[in-house]
């Protein structure tokens, strides 16, 4: 009786799919956290606390300037917050964190921002050619499957990516563009190289996760190259580890300026 | 000197001083291992610890009957050694490996070939077997595949539809993890060890916490061990959910594979709801857990554990309602019981062979020593069996669940776990959905890790995949695939 139940089932629960970004964005479990806030004010003189337990590295403070935090880099375990004696760091509850370039992701130091500077959109030209359909190839490149499997969710009827007109597409010949997680291992570099050179041009590129910006927990490992600007020039990068479905959707949108209105979880 | 006397005997998640591990000329390890897997032990671990410029072979075997692990270790072997494959097709991949790491060759393997080194881009993966006729034709996929998925080589020998044979060549995702660990714990451990195989992080993570306790000589709270298990059961159904989506996905059965879907993040926001993570990152530390399960939070779970266990019920019964989708699982992909037990396969593909094989039951530790659940058995060793024994144990861990939820001990949920004694060899097998997960680490005078050896159950299975698609039909090849949804960077490491 399938059939029927199948029918039944639809016709009661009507449809699933979250209302954001029209609506309220479903909310971070009260544990994530969200983004990180580094206010270089409070930094205590001298004070290398949170140093030591970031497992990436991602902070460095080697001397009298502010802590400087790489959210990049960032697994976002939330142990430099719980080491931070003054407070400068704290959890923002943000689910809002991809950027268009590199640096727009280092807090604090000697010039950085106090939080992410959240990624605009594409120039108008290749806004008009992608706004509404863009399809992506995606490649795992010594990504651990946590990314994927995020990535993957937003093809669910949840998030159902979708009604944006954004599909991943099983060809980079039919593709705009890659979407790359993994700190890419040395064994798929070439596999890599070779799949960004099969999409046609203009092509976009998406680094998702701290591997695939700068290698993640396998920073400095012979095997890989410390994430994928190393190998293909790199268009948004969306930290986290994995980030939440929420951070990468709000990231792709917002490549193609179609978040206008600051929503996501803020 | 019989077989038995040749091993030290050791509980799960229990560490013995290295000086204690039994030590043999390499030939008597190799007839001894034999010896004890012909008589139905299982072989957990075969890897090497570098001495000098020679390499002491270590084996690590589960006596499932006798709920005992059991250990050995080589002299200093240089050069070469007889190959155990000849003896036992489930070292197979173990000595390929041990040739790769160290040099050191296991003389008569059939099919000597790097496992996971890369040179120039891509891994170094030698020549394929090939079947000639003038009928036969070749499919290579992959690396990059058709999906949002992790990348691996498929290469197939074909007589029209008809799979011949299927040879999988691994590697791309190598990422020198058991490199890196040597000479930690470091301050990226715990992060590596959390994306070994990132969808198996609580599996993972519970195993290296066992280790890095067993070596101090310590437990965590009986309240961390409770929690500890009660997030690997959350990890299995989010994963087991996904899989039962992803196999009707993968025969256009459209209701089953939105709902599970859904299902499968439902269950990844409870493991959040606990440790602010969908991947349980942060939940398992040594000594207990970083987070606990407040009333508040518990009844919350308790709750929303409910609504999603009703629904992925429902949505599995629509699944082995349609006979159209029922149809398309039987009898594609079969693994016979006796091939099973030649490879050493674990975990679902095992237990979906009829093999009665779970650490949970086989080698109790941790909380699964005071509680238990029935392991999910089904016989058939085709898609069917692997779909069934998913949909079983979303079942049991379910009921066990809300078992375990209703009462939870009341001690702290971490406690100063101790350093790491010396010169010690520490052994933790957790059943994670896949299969057991065995993590072993050596300690040196320093009491930091001289060897880490990981294997994933991907490295026991993926040969289950392979002989799955002997005389099976390649379009099937989702299908099967999905069957054993494996880890190829768990593999890879």
């Amino acid at each position: 009786m399938y059939v029927l139940d199948t029918l039944l089932h639809r016709l009661r629960r009507g449809c699933e799919t979250m209302r954001w970004p029209e609506g309220p964005a479903p909310s971070l479990p009260d544990r994530h956290g969200g983004a990180l806030r580094l206010d270089p004010a409070r930094c205590a003189d001298g004070c290398t606390a949170c140093v030591p337990v970031c497992p990436t590295e991602a902070i460095t403070r080697p001397g009298p300037a502010p802590a400087r935090l790489d959210l990049g880099r960032c697994v976002f375990c939330g142990e430099c917050v719980r080491a931070c004696p003054t407070g400068a760091l704290r959890h923002t509850g943000d689910a809002r964190l991809a950027a268009r370039r590199r640096e727009d992701l280092v807090l604090g130091g000697t010039d950085g921002a106090e939080t992410v500077r959240l990624a605009g959109a594409l120039e108008e030209k290749l806004r008009r050619l992608f706004g509404r359909s863009l399809r992506l190839r995606q490649v795992s490149a010594g990504g651990c499957n946590a990314c994927e499997a995020d990535t993957n969710v937003l093809g669910t009827i949840g998030w159902d990516l979708g009604r944006f007109g954004i599909q991943f597409v099983a060809s980079p010949r039919h593709a705009d563009g890659l979407l790359i997680t993994g700190p890419v291992s040395e064994g798929m570099e070439l596999a890599l190289r070779k799949t960004w050179e099969a999409v046609p041009e203009p092509r976009l590129v998406i680094a998702v996760g701290a591997c695939a910006i700068a290698g993640g927990p396998f920073v400095g490992h012979p095997q890989v190259r410390n994430g994928a600007a190393a190998v293909v020039p790199v268009d948004l990068f969306i930290p986290g580890c994995p980030p939440h479905p929420l951070t990468i959707l709000d990231g792709l949108l917002r490549l193609l300026g179609r978040l206008e209105t600051p929503a996501a979880g803020a | 000197m019989n077989a038995a006397d040749a091993f030290r005997p050791l509980s799960n998640a229990s560490a013995v001083p290295w000086a204690e591990v039994p030590e043999r000329p390499i030939e008597t390890l190799v007839d001894a291992t034999a010896t004890a897997l012909e008589a139905g032990a299982r072989l957990c671990a075969w890897f090497g610890v570098p001495e000098g410029d020679a390499v002491r072979v270590v084996a690590v075997l589960a006596r499932d009957a006798e709920n005992a692990l059991a250990v050995a270790r080589s002299r200093p072997v240089r050069g070469a050694y007889p190959a155990l494959t000849l003896r036992q097709t489930q070292a197979h991949l173990f000595e390929r490996e041990l040739w790769e790491q160290h040099g050191l060759e296991p003389r008569g393997h059939p099919w000597l070939k790097p496992v996971r080194r890369a040179r120039d881009g891509a891994p170094v993966q030698g020549p394929f077997f090939q079947v000639e006729g003038p009928e036969v034709h070749e499919v290579g996929v992959g690396p990059v595949h058709a999906g949002i998925i992790e990348p691996g080589h498929f290469r197939f020998q074909c007589a029209g539809e008809e799979v011949l044979h299927l040879e999988i060549a691994l590697g791309y995702q190598h990422r020198g993890v058991e490199e890196a660990l040597t000479g930690g714990p470091h301050r990226a451990t715990w992060a590596q060890i959390e994306t070994v195989a990132g969808d198996t992080t609580l599996g993972h993570a519970t195993a290296h916490a066992l280790v890095l306790e067993a070596l101090a000589g310590s437990e965590a709270p009986l309240r961390a061990q409770w929690l500890r298990a009660l997030a690997l059961e959350l990890e299995r159904l989010a994963n087991h959910t996904g899989d039962l989506g992803a196999l009707a996905n993968d025969v256009a059965f459209q209701p089953t594979s939105a709902a599970c879907g859904k299902i499968r993040g439902d269950f990844l926001n409870l493991t959040a709801l606990v440790c602010g993570n969908r991947f349980g990152r942060g939940l398992v530390r040594a000594g207990g857990c970083r987070h606990d399960l407040e009333p508040d939070r518990l009844a919350q779970l308790r709750e929303r554990l409910e609504t999603a266990l009703a629904e992925v019920e429902r949505a599995a019964g629509w699944l082995w309602d349609a006979a159209l989708a029922r149809a398309r699982f039987e009898q594609v992909g079969v693994v016979s019981p006796a091939q099973a037990v030649e490879i050493g396969l674990v975990g679902v593909a095992a237990r979906a062979c009829g093999l009665v094989r779970d650490a949970r039951f086989d080698q109790p530790c941790g909380w699964s020593r005071l509680a238990q659940l029935p392991v999910a058995v089904w016989p058939g060793g085709d898609v069917l069996a692997r779909a069934r024994v998913r949909a079983l144990e979303i079942q049991h861990s379910g009921g066990y669940l809300r078992e375990q939820l209703a009462q939870g001990p009341d001690d702290a949920v971490r406690a100063e776990p101790g350093s790491p004694a010396p010169e010690h060899l520490a052994v933790a097998l957790v059943e994670g959905w896949r299969g057991e997960i065995c993590h072993v680490a050596l300690t040196g005078a320093d009491g930091r890790f001289r060897r880490y050896k990981i294997v994933d159950p991907s490295f026991h299975n993926w040969t289950g995949l392979a002989l799955a698609l002997r005389g099976t039909a390649i379009s099937d090849f989702p299908i099967c695939n999905k069957s054993f949804n494996l880890s190829y960077c768990g593999f890879d490491l």
